[in-house]
């Protein structure tokens, strides 16, 4: 085969890359390194500085390959789309890795639909098949039940996207070097079709809870949507966010970008909270993978707890308050 | 408005339980469902019927079972049911299934508006609603969490992005997936059902399909299952329990030192 080479799709918003465009370069890197081949992140529009650029290369990449034009400065998945497909049968790639993003998940399937590629969603572990050099690819389904790994054996590129958070990114190398190489844009390939009218900010600042290394959550068991501040209240102390379970955005207590689960968001932080959360299977499915998890609930029985790395069996309104009041003391 | 509604019958995930052995699913006495993320796309379908007039029609492949899936979504107010279901489709994955989903549409007839949810509860991959755009090469929103309008050739939605929402306007006819937010679901009626019990459903089998056999079923399938794990689910944290003030502050301040060995704080 003549498909080599592996790439990471970066991604941006308001000119900055994204935290996923480097997570996906550590898990790249280690995939390049064993296969002997090149990594390459690819970014399509955004208009990044040449730094934030360089930084890429620093992370893990030996080579940055930007399309750019101002009709790409929106994400349109048909133009998106019709930009990777034209790079995808010039260069041959052999491995396209995309974040797990509402993006990611966008345009992969498209591409892959269209160049009939086998595509992988949600990967939490990546690795090589000896003897055949196929990837590997780890995905939790049935609700967090199974993990199936899964590979492509005959179509390329293979393609797959990861969990945001699910790697941290390598740390900065100056030493590293690379090639930036900027591509222009087609005019053919731009698909005139659909328009972006609006961009309407999420209204509080944290909504983006995947992208955090700390979730706070709250469920039934915080009663009534006043109790959330002393969920805000913990998130800050520590730079993290706040999230829900289904229970609790159904309740009107969260909005529906802060629902952690099988209906909501999949989370992978380093550390996730969970306050008055039961744990149905569909909330342990969006929140499993965190690196670690913390629990309080009055429920013993909880299923929160089988999955919980510290628990309290307690009342959330007295553990609370007094952990946030002892926290304040300790930043002090 | 002709509407299509792909939608897809899953197991009642709240309660699967695992064969510790084989690491798969125990079927016996688990409840087959319509994926409850495509409820949301049939309320949303049915809504805009109810204001734009036309018709709905929900198709699904899978097993001759799955009719039963078809049937509860004509209770809740769809017109119509296509079974799409042969041997030759199974094993397929998200590229296979797309492909005879959208052979399945094709002959269905004219369409304005596919709605699909935004991913199925089982397989979690979101992937067959944006394939299924991307062959039929039709305008695609996914995660829609709003449509704002509804013109003779266009519609306006809003998409649920990581850093809020943007708002966009596709022709018709287009591909939409939506997320939990866009509707309540409706329950069915007991004429709804009356209606289901009655309504002829169709189905397709290979033989009914403009399809090439080697895009069919697992063969078809660019993706292989090379192996399933059951996870360990349990962490054996430690577990505090708090009786009394003394122990809520021993808690409170064993999390804190917790915290502290995880560099949290």
């Amino acid at each position: 085969m003549e498909y080599k080479g592996i790439w990471t799709i970066a991604e941006a918003y308001e000119g900055d890359l994204k935290a996923v465009s480097f997570e996906l370069l550590s898990r790249g890197r280690k995939l390049a390194d064993e296969l002997s081949e090149e990594l390459v992140s690819v970014l399509i529009g955004g208009k990044v500085a040449r730094e934030r650029l360089e930084e890429l290369i620093k992370r893990g990449a030996d080579r940055v390959i930007v399309i750019e034009d101002e009709k790409l400065d929106r994400f349109i998945v048909e133009t998106y789309s019709n930009a990777l497909i034209d790079l995808i049968k010039d260069r041959k790639p052999e491995i396209i890795l995309s974040a797990a993003t509402v993006n990611g998940r966008t345009l992969m399937p498209h591409v892959a639909m269209k160049i009939h590629a086998g595509l992988t969603a949600d990967c939490t572990e990546l690795g090589v098949e000896e003897d055949t050099r196929n990837l590997l690819q780890t995905r939790p389904a049935i609700g967090g039940n199974i993990l199936a790994t899964i590979k492509s054996p005959d179509s390329r590129p293979q393609m797959a996207t990861v969990r945001p958070k699910s790697s941290r990114p390598l740390e900065i190398d100056e030493s590293r070097e690379g090639v930036i190489e900027r591509i222009p844009f087609k005019a053919e390939l731009y698909d005139q079709r659909v328009t972006h009218l609006e961009t309407i900010s999420g209204g509080d600042e944290d909504v983006n809870i995947q992208e955090s290394e700390i979730v706070v959550s709250g469920g039934k068991g915080m009663k009534k949507i006043d109790h959330f501040k002393m969920l805000y209240d913990l998130a800050h102390k520590m730079g993290g966010v706040v999230g829900a379970s289904r229970d609790a955005v159904d309740r009107g207590w969260a909005k529906y970008p802060h629902q952690v689960g099988l209906s909501g968001k999949t989370v992978t932080p380093s550390v996730y909270f969970a306050f008055g959360i039961s744990g149905a299977i569909q909330h342990l499915a969006g929140m499993k993978t965190a690196d670690t998890i913390i629990s309080v609930n009055t429920d013993e029985e909880a299923a929160i707890f089988q999955v919980s790395d510290f628990g309290i069996v307690g009342d959330l309104f007295e553990v609370l308050p007094l952990l946030n009041e002892k926290l304040e003391k300790e930043v002090k | 408005m002709n509407l299509i509604v792909p939608i897809k019958q899953v197991p009642e995930t709240s309660n699967v339980k695992m064969d510790p052995e084989t690491g798969t699913m125990i079927r016996d006495g688990v409840e087959s469902i319509i994926n409850p993320l495509d409820l949301y796309a049939i309320e949303i379908a049915i809504q805009l019927k109810e204001t734009h007039g036309g018709k709905v029609t929900a198709v699904t492949m899978g097993p001759p079972s799955a009719d039963k899936a078809l049937r509860e979504a004509i209770a809740m107010g769809c017109d119509d049911g296509v079974l799409v279901s042969d041997r030759q489709f199974a094993g397929a994955d998200t590229w296979s299934t797309a492909y005879v989903l959208v052979k399945a549409i094709e002959k269905i007839g004219a369409v304005d508006l596919i709605i699909a949810g935004e991913r199925a509860t089982d397989g979690d991959t979101g992937q067959v609603g944006p394939n299924i755009a991307a062959a039929m090469d039709l305008p695609l929103a996914t995660y829609v969490s709003a449509v704002d309008g509804v013109e003779q050739d266009a519609v306006t939605v809003q998409r649920l992005t990581e850093e809020g929402y943007e708002k966009l306007r596709l022709p018709l006819p287009a591909l939409l997936t939506v997320v939990k937010e866009i509707s309540y679901p409706r329950l069915p009626t007991l004429r709804g059902k009356q209606r289901a019990a009655k309504t002829e459903i169709p189905t397709f089998t290979v033989a009914d399909l403009d399809v090439e056999a080697g895009y069919l079923g697992l063969k078809g399938s660019p993706t292989r299952v090379v192996k399933i794990e059951t996870p360990k689910v349990t962490r054996g944290g430690k577990i505090f329990k708090v009786t009394d003030e003394e122990s809520l502050h021993e808690a409170v301040d064993s999390l804190i030192a917790f915290m502290k060995t995880k560099e949290i704080i």
